[in-house]
């Protein structure tokens, strides 16, 4: 095997470190994967450019590296299916069109069904998925065994599995990988990339945005998007707004590297367990949310233990399988788990946040619309529905409700 | 390596046995895999991943990147154990899986268990620091849990050729361990490792138990406990780790850390045939000493600094030691089988050259704290340019770092520091006095010469892809600066580019040096860049370890109901409802599910039935303000209800959305019981007692879960008031004595029951409520009253297409939690009063006319039954993507009326009644007709039998 | 693992606990009486900062009671607890 095999996955040039300008014509707080595609699709589709993406750390330090990178679209309702359809679309095209071998492996998906509930649920998201034209299939409980020979699907088990849905054009792809794609498209492109710039306020003169104040000195800005995932609330009282996202640790786990064992991505809402295994041969798992707000990036240990009792019932060979690393993200939750993507009270600021626990599948979708929302201040068809204003009027996209698997 | 008799931890005068790839090996009581295998002569393990290089055992610590291999055989065989840390045992086998592990298949036959533990100091690591902050802070009156991996305590000392107070350091250990074990305050683990540090104190470790015994002395012990401690004050004296240097083809095996050399001859008895030094400091000059002192030929010592002129590099001189200064190791030699045949020695900045034949090149490049139990609360680090080590930077409430953990090095100077840390934490804690505490030990320890702030040798012909930077993900200096050259400012970035530093030691050998490589290449101060953070575990911890006994059954506990084992006797099916087992169906002989359900359907509406209705939710509520109460949570009105009166009522959340329903009856005027649906009871009851206790703490109201008090038998059909005859002589059940949602007191198969005449199917039907131990009681006497009019016990199935034709809706079925009482046509039941939620109904949405509202479908084929979750459309031909107007959410066979049926959310739906819409299925399209939901009895007449 | 104090019953572990988010938010007195604006930001927005911040907990595994607690979200330092009808300043 060539002797830098891993580190000839990455480009040899990555971007510049360029000075923060003092003025840019529209700048993206936040260099995380959705404020990098922002910034990406600013350029590529709208032709914006001089724009920079301003970022209080290294790009991709938030969820961009504490998230599980499962990718799927079999989202119940129609807006969501819409979004992230679109998005999975994306992710088919983008390792080519970024020029980076970004592995994503369209490995199928499995959301297993555990009583009758879950089975009725799962059947009704089958048959929406497939009239949205978004590819999803109902195994029954032999039919999952075949897909996924290590799931234990004995009746006897506590919470034994039904069956499942499949959408097989689901799968991972190296997070990693997308940081550096990302990074490296942005700044060919001239995005300027800006880390270590931490925002410390943002001016709004008359009910509009003229720039912001950072750590790297100020910068006048003519439009701004706040691309910020669970530091958005931070941020958007800045501006004199506050937008209704709660901000709670999600926990996740990598094991150490065993050879090939787990064919697919599987996630079951009734015991919480999400899991494939990289292409490296970690097993790649995520936890419940701590129900309590933080920014911290911590959780509790419990949790973990719950996630792991889980994931025996549904593999019980894991058994010696080892956590090598725990971590905890922020993610942020909207009441309706949906996200807002679109106008603020502010003009000429945008928000893009409350993912949630499913931000990094919707990354190139996310910045799709975001730069289309920015470029023209109007929304996108796409995401016209995720506005803020949804919850005045009570027209939520509830993924809570709807009993999908948020993540 | 040789084996010196007489030296070592070991009791060489007994010898065990165990395989290593199938090859019997020799070994001895206290030996670790590892140093059986150097004495075995066996120095390749195996291969790495990546590049295939041979690699061996590199120190005798958890930091050694390669000595891995996989324990056991079957079902509990373990991946990746660290062979520096398994203690032999008869009959142990062992495999070469060096960074990738294999997982078995089958279920793990070892036990893993839990306990938490309280106490006020917990000490993490019993080296000099460790044990001498236990020793002070238990002394000073403190609850002490002292916890260290190893075996035995000492830490340091176990490897190390100390004298402390003109004795043999064991000596002291054995002093200390013996003052802490009389103290009954103090708790000691070995072979136990903290893993984690959680807020407030919460500390999680993992033991050894039982896993170093062989197979028959384990006696059905667990292998592993993990323990979750709660301590006031957390002390870090968890020592620190050599670091290696980077120079070309240093991976060989033999290329070993100086302090892991002179390790195995203390803990193992085992020196090197001929030796040689490569060091930035002094302290591999004790490898040298000790080395002298066993008799090996250290053949030389090549010293990076031009001088080195410390107490014991001149005591190597004395001995006969060539010491070269301004000297590298430039390259090595190998083998045939691929380990370390010799050194290439040069001045460092270029000169002659010469080869030097050794088995063992000892290293140091250093030494690096050990404390990511600091990292993990937010601790920071900040790099000492007199120590060229990260040290804490940062005070994290309730820890102290210790000894060499914080920069602190030499015996003394640890026992000192580690005694007043301990005094600190035990007064920090309530127990005795820092200021005033027995005094520190006074000594002072060697003086050593400055090191020299170095960490690779270039490649003389620039080749730099065999400089290994990271053993264990085989990442060499060629990568780094591969990485560096991208535009790469940042470690993280660096660490997630070449994957530096992540294997499964946690990178303790390259995190520090892949840093510091980067503040070189970019001319930086290296506190500018530092290293990536530690992140728990501090050492991986499997996940049947995490799982613990919570497997199977004990997962999640199973509810069954008084009558459970009369359901099991008659071969019910069970249903999972929450964590309740329910019974189904009830099929006979070969029946299946359909005809099971039509069955028992029919004989509800044509006969008797009777049902297990004991996991609905039950609250008893008391108090004169009950009423009020739940006129404020339910839709309806509840305050208006009489004494021996039943009704029901909708809750919605303060969204509006319909959360749960249930039939709410008032027992006395102070006392209501409000039924709940079975997965909403406790759902139910905490929203209760929240607005009782945060919003209307004013109000004289008692909340009770009695659902576990009652069981509950519900008798359902036409024929139900002879059976009720037979089982309750005395009460008079008749239409106009015991009318439709009564309640009553009585007595039935002699049994006190409160009987109340609900009806979810829309026949005539009373509901026997008695205590829970009567339950079965009550359910075999209203089976054997029933049966001579052939009582049918049913299950949820036919309970759900009973209701199902009667328009009833199921929370959680019809509704989604998007789904508001006017959706389910439920405008009667809004009583003209606030409730919660109530303001949200008015919000536009939930006022538009194209809501999704609930009706009842009938497939224009009778004998086409619709799988629930089908989506409707409007049209018979369609092309994806189509939009979906609705979705079908109950559908089933009727008995009583012949055909299929069922009912959906619909946009629009009330007002398109009589309409003809379309359900797209996979292999066909079904027309449906969109009907009231009450399909079946709409004038409700069978409802009073 | 949260140690939280009841101040019913006294420091616990966090699995004996559920959460309730911010303290001090009342269920509206006359909801019919607010704007759709005004209802939305009742059910819906909540202060989500960084730093010192009262929420409400319940200690469903024991007493049973609701009751408040001063915790940095930043840091996970819980400052105190109080019953309802206490002050914050009175945390302890």
């Amino acid at each position: 095997m060539d002797p830098n095999e891993h580190a000839l996955h990455n480009a040899p040039f990555l971007w510049r470190n360029p000075e923060p300008k003092s003025s840019y014509d529209a700048v993206i707080v936040g260099g995380g994967l959705h404020g990098l595609s922002t910034a990406y699709y600013l350029v590529k589709n709208h032709g914006l450019t001089n724009i920079a993406v301003v970022e209080r750390g290294w790009i991709g330090n938030g969820n961009a590296v504490r998230n599980t990178t499962i990718i799927r679209s079999n989202y119940l309702w129609d807006e969501s299916a819409a979004m992230y359809e679109h998005a999975l679309q994306l992710w088919e095209g983008w390792g080519e069109e970024l020029d980076y071998d970004i592995l994503f492996s369209q490995r199928g998906v499995l959301n297993l069904a555990h009583n009758l509930h879950d089975e009725r649920e799962s059947i009704r998201r089958v048959n929406a998925n497939r009239l949205n034209g978004v590819d999803a299939e109902w195994l029954d409980a032999e039919a999952v065994k075949e897909f996924c020979p290590i799931v234990d699907i004995s009746p006897e088990a506590r919470y034994p599995v039904m069956g499942a849905t499949l959408q097989r054009r689901g799968g991972i792809a190296r997070h990693d990988a997308v940081i550096f794609a990302l990074g490296r498209a942005c700044d060919a492109l001239g995005v300027d990339i800006i880390q270590g710039c931490e925002v410390t306020d943002i001016d709004v003169v008359d009910g509009r945005v003229t720039g912001l104040q950072t750590s790297r000195g100020p910068i006048a800005a003519g439009k701004v998007g706040l691309v910020a995932a669970g530091r958005t609330s931070l941020l958007t009282a800045m501006a004199g707004f506050a937008v209704p996202i709660q901000s709670h640790p999600l926990q996740a786990l990598v094991s150490e590297v065993y050879e090939q064992i787990l064919n697919c991505v599987v996630m079951s809402n009734a015991v919480h367990v999400y899991v494939s295994q990289a292409h490296k041969g970690e097993l790649v798992m995520g936890a419940g949310i701590d129900a309590f707000n933080s920014y911290a990036q911590r959780g509790g240990l419990h949790v973990i233990e719950e996630q792991m009792s889980a994931g025996m019932q549904l593999f019980p060979q894991f058994s010696r399988a080892r956590v090598l690393r725990t971590w905890g993200g922020i993610v942020d939750v909207c009441p309706d788990a949906s996200p807002i993507v679109g106008l603020t009270p502010v003009e000429n600021l945008y928000v893009n946040c409350g993912w949630g626990t499913g931000g990094f599948k919707a990354t190139p979708g996310s910045g799709y619309v975001m730069a289309h929302t920015i470029a023209t201040g109007e929304p996108h068809a796409l995401n016209r529905p995720f506005s803020l204003t949804r919850f005045e009027t009570g027209e939520l996209i509830d993924e809570h409700g709807a009993a999908a698997v948020a993540h | 390596m040789k084996r010196l008799a007489g030296r070592g931890r070991i009791n060489q005068d007994r010898t065990i046995s165990f395989t290593w790839d199938g090859r019997a090996m020799s070994a001895h009581p206290g030996d670790t895999v590892a140093s059986v295998l150097l004495a075995n002569g066996i120095r390749v393990l195996g291969s790495s991943v990546l590049m295939n290089r041979p690699r061996g055992v590199v120190t005798d610590t958890m930091s050694d990147p390669n000595a891995f291999g996989q324990i056991g055989t079957g079902e509990s065989s373990e991946p990746l154990m660290r062979l520096t840390q398994v203690e032999v045992y008869e009959g142990l086998t062992a495999m070469s899986r060096i960074h990738k592990g294999v997982l078995p298949t089958g279920t793990d036959t070892g036990r893993f268990e839990k306990r938490h533990a309280h106490c006020d100091v917990l000490v993490a690591g019993a080296g000099p620091a460790g044990l001498a902050a236990a020793l002070a802070a238990a002394e000073a009156g403190a609850r002490v849990l002292l916890v260290d991996e190893h075996p035995h305590l000492g830490g340091s000392l176990l490897g190390e050729d100390v004298v402390i107070d003109d004795r043999p350091a064991h000596l002291w250990v054995a002093e200390v361990e013996q003052r802490l074990r009389d103290n009954p305050a103090v708790t000691i683990l070995t072979r136990t490792t903290v893993f984690n540090v959680g807020d407030q104190g919460a500390i999680a470790l993992m033991q050894r138990v039982s896993e170093h015994l062989p197979e028959a002395k384990r006696r059905g012990r667990a292998l592993r406990r993990m323990w979750q401690v709660r301590t006031h004050e957390l002390v870090v004296a968890t020592g620190a780790t050599e670091r290696p240097l980077v120079f070309p083809n240093n991976d060989r095996p033999g290329v070993m850390l100086a302090a892991g050399v002179r390790g195995y001859l203390h803990r193992y008895g085992l020196v090197p045939e001929r030796a040689v030094v490569f060091t930035t400091n002094d302290d591999a000059y004790r490898t040298v000493l000790d080395l002298i002192n066993a008799g090996v030929d250290v053949t030389r010592v090549v010293d990076v600094r031009p001088d080195p002129q410390g107490w014991l590099p001149r005591r190597a001189r004395e001995l006969g030691v060539e010491v070269r200064g301004g000297s590298v190791v430039m390259d090595t030699t190998a083998a045939a089988d691929g380990a370390l045949a010799g050194v290439v020695v040069a001045p460092l900045g270029g000169g002659e050259t010469e080869l030097i034949t050794c088995d063992v090149l000892a290293v140091s490049g250093g030494w690096d704290p050990l404390f990511d139990l600091h990292h993990y609360l937010g601790g920071t680090a900040r790099w000492d340019e007199q120590l060229l080590a990260f040290v804490q930077d940062n005070v994290v409430a309730g820890q102290r770092v210790t000894g060499a953990a914080a920069g602190i090095f030499g015996t003394t100077a640890c026992r000192r520091d580690g005694h007043l840390i301990g005094l600190v934490a035990a007064e920090a804690t309530g127990f005795g006095s820092a200021t005033s505490g027995p005094a520190a030990p006074e000594a002072a320890d060697v003086t050593e010469q400055a090191p020299a702030d170095f960490v690779r040798v270039a490649a003389v012909d620039g080749d730099e892809s065999h400089s290994f930077v990271d053993h264990h993900r085989d990442v060499t200096m060629a990568g780094i600066e591969r990485a560096l050259n991208s535009g790469i400012t940042n470690v993280e970035h660096l660490k997630r580019y070449t994957l530096v530093g992540t294997g499964t030691e946690q990178g303790r050998t390259a995190k520090v040096n892949a840093g510091r490589l980067a503040a070189d290449h970019f001319d930086l101060d290296f506190h500018m860049i530092g290293v990536s953070n530690a992140r728990p575990p501090s050492q991986p911890v499997t996940f049947g370890s995490f799982a613990g006994r919570a497997l199977g059954a004990r997962f999640d506990p199973v509810r069954t109901t008084a009558i459970h084992s009369w359901h099991v006797a008659h071969g019910a099916v069970f249903e999972d409802v929450g964590q309740w087992k329910r019974p189904w169906f009830f099929p006979q002989g070969t029946e299946d599910m359909d005809a099971a359900v039509l069955r028992e359907c029919a004989a509800v509406r044509e006969g008797v039935g009777m049902m297990d209705a004991s996991t609905l939710g039950k609250i008893d509520l008391r108090g004169k303000d009950v009423g009020v109460f739940l006129d404020r949570l339910y839709t309806g009105t509840m305050g208006t209800l009489k004494v021996g009166r039943a009704r029901y009522g909708v809750m919605c959340k303060a969204d509006g959305m319909v959360f749960d329903d249930g039939v709410v009856l008032r027992v006395a005027e102070d006392n209501f019981v409000a039924t709940t649906t079975t997965g909403g009871a406790a759902g139910v009851l905490d929203w209760m007692e929240d607005f009782l206790q945060t919003e209307w703490p004013d109000l004289d109201v008692w909340l009770t879960s009695v659902t576990e008090q009652w069981a509950t038998v519900a008798v359902v059909g036409p024929q139900v008031r002879t059976v009720m005859s037979t089982l309750a002589p005395e009460l008079d059940v008749t239409q106009d004595s015991f009318k439709f949602m009564q309640v009553e007191d009585a007595v039935v198969a002699g049994m006190p029951a409160r009987v109340a005449r609900i009806s979810f199917s829309g026949e005539l039907a009373f509901e026997i409520n008695v205590p829970t131990t009567s339950g079965l009681a009550m359910w075999e006497a209203v089976f054997a009253a029933g049966e001579p009019y052939g009582i049918t016990p049913y299950g949820t199935e036919a309970m759900h297409v009973l209701r199902a034709e009667k328009g009833y809706f199921i929370v959680g079925q019809e509704t989604d939690g998007t789904v508001t009482p006017l959706d389910l046509g439920l405008d009667w039941m809004i009583a003209d009063k606030e409730f919660v939620g109530r303001r949200s109904l008015r919000r536009t949405d939930m006022l538009r006319e194209d809501r999704k509202q609930l009706v009842g479908i009938l497939p224009v084929d009778p004998n086409d039954r619709l799988p629930e979750g089908a989506q409707l459309i409007e049209t018979a031909e369609y092309e994806i993507p189509v939009a979906m107007i609705g979705h079908v959410t109950s559908s089933y066979e009727s008995a009583a009326m012949g055909r299929t049926f069922g009912l959906a959310l619909v946009r629009g739906g009330r007002s398109r009644i009589g309409e003809t819409i379309y359900a797209p299925l996979l292999d066909r399209t079904v027309a449906v007709e969109l009907v009231d939901p009450i399909i079946f009895d709409a004038e409700g007449t069978r409802r009073d039998g | 693992m949260f140690q939280i104090r009841c101040p019913y019953c006294g420091p616990r572990d966090e699995p004996e606990f559920k959460y309730g988010g911010q303290a001090h938010v009342a269920y509206p007195a006359d909801p019919e009486q607010l704007s759709d604006e005004e209802w939305t930001r009742f059910l819906f927005v909540r202060d989500n900062s960084r730093g010192r911040y009262a929420e409400r907990w319940n200690h469903a595994a024991g007493c049973r009671r609701w009751f408040n607690v001063i915790r940095d979200t930043g840091t996970h330092e819980m400052v105190g607890s109080y019953r309802s009808g206490e002050r914050p300043e009175d945390a302890r």
